[in-house]
């Protein structure tokens, strides 16, 4: 760490630049992924309903993948039915040993076969051409966002995260990181674009208003490279709670919809046309819980890191200070979380409403704390 | 573990039997409960997790109550609750100032508020963390985890000594399912299945016609590890509290300290501490550096504090050169001494009327400011005024590092650097009130019994100095000369018992965390039986802790793999692999176009080892088709 080093003035005016950018390209990628809903409401797919309703059932069958019908017969959905259509009327000359099919039954009753929704697009032409422009702007803008936290580091040469403007930057990179990464590895998370999208410019556009601080360099007490450990870990375990916090909540929606829908009723004609394309309940429940579980040891290592860091510069690795506590707090709620859920054996709404909560003391960690309480953390500079 | 053969087996029949079950709906149901509980019970038995205790009050006995009361602690809901509670109990603590942290901020708290200070003085708010109430909670979780993780622990071992459960009689009803039909025979295919699963390292156990396998022991031994981790870091914590010292010592350049009781400014410990345990050193501090920013919007922020020391440990040890910076303190023994401020001591000496020097040293000042803009007093108690008679001197005032200028008109400092050193002063004499009230603090003046030096003009006297400059008191030739400046800086000394422990601790509750996150137990069942015309049914199974798309996937892999010794039947009349997994499924049983395959593969499976099994099979199918009237 070169202490003496001033600030590279250039390099941070480039930094706040491609901020700058990057959000005018999310904003553009944020109008792409509302065309894209708009466009996906003109085709009327209700397969939820549909995969509820016996007689519909029928005449869907391809569609809902080998659902079975009824309501007392177990729960049975083959994991491959569409391609076992193609494998018995494609003959089975191939020369490559066809995988085995493996019939999966879910425990979670009727919930557990409701198809996944067809994402915003919805299996329109147009609206998906606009999905796929606003992956790529995203893509773009997240290129621009790394650039612009990259030479704000450079300028001061050191980890770009000493105050909640740099916090906050680094918070959405990241987020945003995840989900292209989940997109890359192919995973089903094309439905959280808007939501991330809209959120990201909510966080660059506090981060660059209100919390903007000039490109400096550090008080003594952040000169650790616990402070590369610790504070990236937090910001990305933040940011990956988020991506959790995100699909508990729409979980909590589809999962009003789908109960409306199995007790016989009919949801409003909003509910329907966005709820309808987003993944079933037991996907978005899922997601959000493998997030959280993953993300949780990671957590506990940040607070574990963090209280060795001011054993070495405080004189106590723990002392109640208010970050502390809220740290500890958060932790405990995630733990309560993944209690219930592992033991208590609460699924479903309950587990989640706990988890809503845990994130809710994660931020309030992040920005109340910061902003409301005067501990030894309250160097991070708010404007 | 051997719930499931009693899940699957006579009973579970009996039920699907029930007479009377004319109505269609009804049978459903039982059949619905019969898999639930079939399920459960597999799933329960996979799980080390104790079974939740019904609210059943005890009639009689204080034993009785005593057993109730145990059950309850240790149960699942309660762990929850106390968990829930323990970070509800944290909030006060961060909304209210708390003692231990800051005992300024308590004081000014109970001043503002007459009223509610006392109540929170009660309840005691300003200690959160060491109060009854938040202790209780914390107690009450950790004895219940205790209570929770011995039972675990036999349980886990008995399970790692026991043979992986046998094979359910109804594999298809597991939630993950796959059969086919093979040449191979079936001794052929459950030598291979036993191969294959034992490379794969499941744990193998040969039944007559199958094979079962469970995998996935670590994530117990994980979460049981961070469970006891959980329970070593709690102690190490207490242990710490306990034991630990913690002493603050301000030292300017040139002067040293040992590490006794006596020495230090401020001094707080644990409530076992003994001052035997202080570890035996001492250090002086030679120099101390602090670097500044020099330009731009942040000027004069700190960048680095570096105190250069020599320090010696031991009675009679050689002496050694370090240094402590921010997040570098010097390691001695179990202690460790931390660098925590610094400011400016004035040089000043004090001459009496006789020219006799009545003081003469270093006076740390106290920095208002991050300017170091420093306020502090010199006492000079011996001293003689001009009559010769015994006196006391006090001067009050304050010292800017780097002074603003004459025409600013400010005594604040305008750097935290040593550019521009001034020191203002003004003087009093009288009685400086030392003798009354031990622990009068070195850095104000109590003026009640002390008249002010005045001027010949009657206004007081006060006066400016740079380095060397001096102050002439109108008292005979009594004076004060400022004779230069020393840094001094804060030390605070700790001694910490259990840290390493702590560590080990969190660290191990990390592993054992991931663990018993990321891994899963799961069981894998392969069957294969002789059917009537000749061909093998193998029929394999896959059931996890919870829902996962990842078994599926690896029963797909195993069965793939398998399926390299036991190549499935193609051919038309035999049905390929894809139908047979289709007829798992209650709809096509419906429609009839499978029937035949279905029979041939039920009887294939079952010559008449499970009579009940058809039974079952015609239940589904009578279900099935007023079903399909209906709609
Ligand atoms: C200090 C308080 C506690 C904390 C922070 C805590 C935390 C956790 C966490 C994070 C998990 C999730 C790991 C997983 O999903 O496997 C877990 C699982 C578990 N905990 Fe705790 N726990 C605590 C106290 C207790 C107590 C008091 C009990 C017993 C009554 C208990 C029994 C269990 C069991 C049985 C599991 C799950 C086992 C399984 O999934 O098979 N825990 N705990």
């Amino acid at each position: 760490m070169n202490i003496a080093a001033g600030t590279n003035e250039n390099l941070a005016e480039i930094s706040n630049y491609l901020v700058y950018s990057a959000m005018a390209v999310y904003t553009l990628a944020f109008l792409a992924h509302v065309a894209e809903w708009a466009f996906g409401s003109r085709s009327k797919v209700a397969r939820t309903a549909a995969a509820l309703s016996p007689g519909k059932a029928r005449d869907e069958q391809t569609a809902t993948a080998g659902t079975s019908s009824g309501k007392a017969s177990p729960a049975k959905s083959s994991s491959a039915g569409e391609g076992s259509g193609a494998a018995s009327s494609g003959g089975t000359s191939v020369l490559e040993r066809p995988r085995p099919e493996v019939v999966v039954r879910s425990s979670a009753g009727r919930r557990g076969e409701l198809p996944d929704g067809p994402g915003a697009a919805a299996g329109d032409e147009q609206g998906d051409l606009y999905g796929r422009i606003a992956v790529s702007l995203t893509t773009l803008a997240f290129l621009l966002h790394v650039a612009g936290v990259l030479a704000r580091s450079l300028s001061v040469q050191r980890a770009p995260w000493g105050n909640m403007y740099e916090f906050s930057t680094a918070f959405s990179m990241v987020a945003v990181g995840a989900y292209l990464g989940f997109l890359v590895a192919k995973k089903n998370v094309r439905w959280i674009g808007l939501p991330l999208v809209t959120t990201v410019l909510l966080d660059l556009g506090l981060a660059v208003t209100v919390l903007y601080t000039d490109s400096e360099q550090l008080v003594p007490a952040l000169h650790s490279y616990w402070l590369w450990i610790h504070v990236s870990l937090a910001i990305t375990c933040g940011a990956l709670f988020y991506l959790g916090f995100v699909s508990t909540a729409l979980y909590l929606f589809r999962d009003r919809y789908e109960t409306k829908l199995l007790a016989g009723g009919t949801p409003g004609g909003f509910a329907t046309s966005v709820l309808e394309r987003l993944p079933s309940s037991t996907s978005l429940d899922r997601f959000a819980y493998r997030i959280n579980a993953a993300v949780f040891p990671f957590w506990t290592f940040t607070i574990v890191a963090g209280a060795i860091w001011a054993g070495d510069a405080w004189g106590r690795y723990w002392g109640w200070d208010p970050k502390e506590v809220w740290s500890f707090i958060t932790w405990v709620a995630y733990a309560c979380y993944l209690h219930a859920r592992a033991t208590a054996g609460w699924k479903g709404r309950k587990a989640a409403y706990l988890a809503l909560l845990a994130f809710a003391c994660f931020l309030f960690n992040y920005y109340g704390v910061n902003i409301f309480f005067n501990g030894k953390h309250s160097y991070a500079g708010v404007g | 573990m051997r719930t499931t053969d009693t899940g699957t087996g006579g009973g579970v029949d009996g039920d699907a039997a029930v007479p009377g079950g004319g109505d269609g709906a009804a049978k459903g149901g039982s059949e619905e409960a019969r898999l639930a509980r079939e399920a459960e019970s597999q799933l329960s038995s996979l799980s080390t997790a104790p079974g939740e205790e019904k609210l059943n009050v005890p009639s009689i006995g204080v034993v009785g109550w005593a057993r109730w009361f145990w059950r309850q602690l240790t149960s699942m809901r309660v762990a929850l609750i106390l968990l829930f509670l323990l970070s509800l109990a944290a909030i006060p603590g961060s909304v209210i100032p708390q003692s231990n942290v800051d005992s300024v901020k308590v004081e000014e708290f109970q001043k503002k508020h007459d009223v509610l200070a006392p109540v929170y003085e009660k309840l005691q708010l300003f200690d959160v963390y060491t109060s009854v109430w938040f202790s209780a909670i914390y107690i009450l979780l950790f004895v219940s985890l205790a209570g929770c993780i011995v039972p675990r622990t036999w349980q886990f071992v008995g399970q790692l000594r026991s043979r992986p459960p046998r094979a359910p009689r109804r594999l298809e009803r597991m939630p993950a399912y796959t059969t086919w039909r093979t040449e191979a025979g079936p001794e052929e295919v459950l030598g291979g299945a036993r191969k294959l699963l034992g490379g794969r390292r499941f744990r193998v156990e040969r039944e007559s016609d199958a094979v079962a396998s469970e995998k996935g022991y670590l994530r117990e031994a994980g979460n049981l590890v961070f469970h006891v981790a959980l329970i070593v870091l709690l102690l190490a914590f207490a242990a710490g509290q306990l034991w630990k010292s913690d002493g603050g010592k301000l030292i300017i350049e040139g002067d040293g300290f040992s590490n006794t009781l006596t020495q230090y400014d401020d001094f707080k410990s644990g409530s076992l501490f003994d001052p035997d345990d202080l570890d035996s050193f001492g250090f002086t501090l030679k120099d101390f550096r602090a670097t500044y920013e020099e330009s731009g919007p942040q000027k004069g922020t700190a960048r680095d504090y570096r105190a250069g020391v020599s320090y010696w440990q031991g009675p009679g040890g050689k002496e050694k050169q370090g240094s402590i910076r921010v997040n570098h303190p010097l390691e001695v023994g179990d202690s460790k001494v931390f660098l925590n401020g610094n400011g400016y001591a004035p040089v000043v000496s004090v001459k009496d009327g006789k020219g006799r020097t009545a003081y003469r040293g270093p006076v740390a000042f106290l920095p208002q400011d991050p300017n170091l803009t420093s306020s502090g007093v010199v006492k000079v108690t011996d001293y003689k005024n001009a009559q010769g008679r015994k006196d006391q001197l006090g001067f009050q005032g304050f010292f800017v590092p780097t002074f603003g200028g004459s025409g600013s008109g400010s005594m604040f400092s305008r750097s935290p650097s040593l550019k521009y050193p001034v020191l203002f002063l003004t003087a009093y004499h009288g009685d400086l009130g030392m003798e009354f009230g031990a622990g009068q603090s070195v850095y104000q003046l109590d003026t009640k019994r002390m008249k002010q030096f005045k001027k010949s003009d009657g206004s007081p006297l006060a006066k400016k100095m740079l380095p060397g400059e001096t102050m002439k008191l109108p008292d005979g030739g009594a004076e004060l000369k400022f004779e230069g400046v020393r840094q001094w800086a804060q030390f605070q000394v700790v001694h910490q018992v259990g840290a390493g422990w702590a560590l080990g601790g969190a660290l191990a509750a990390i592993g054992g965390l991931a663990g018993s996150l990321f891994i899963q137990r799961r069981r894998v069942w392969v069957r294969a039986v002789a059917g009537p015309d000749g061909r093998t049914v193998v029929e394999m199974a896959g059931l996890g802790r919870s829902e996962s798309a990842r078994l599926p996937e690896e029963l797909g892999d195993l069965a793939y793999a398998l399926q390299a010794e036991a190549p499935p039947v193609r051919d038309r009349d035999a049905g390929d692999a894809t139908d047979s997994a289709h007829s798992a499924n209650g709809t096509n049983s419906a429609n009839g176009s499978n029937g035949t395959e279905d029979d041939g593969r039920d009887q294939g499976k079952d010559q008449g080892r499970d009579q009940g099994r058809d039974q079952g099979k015609d239940e589904d199918s009578a279900e099935a088709s007023p079903r399909g009237e209906r709609t």
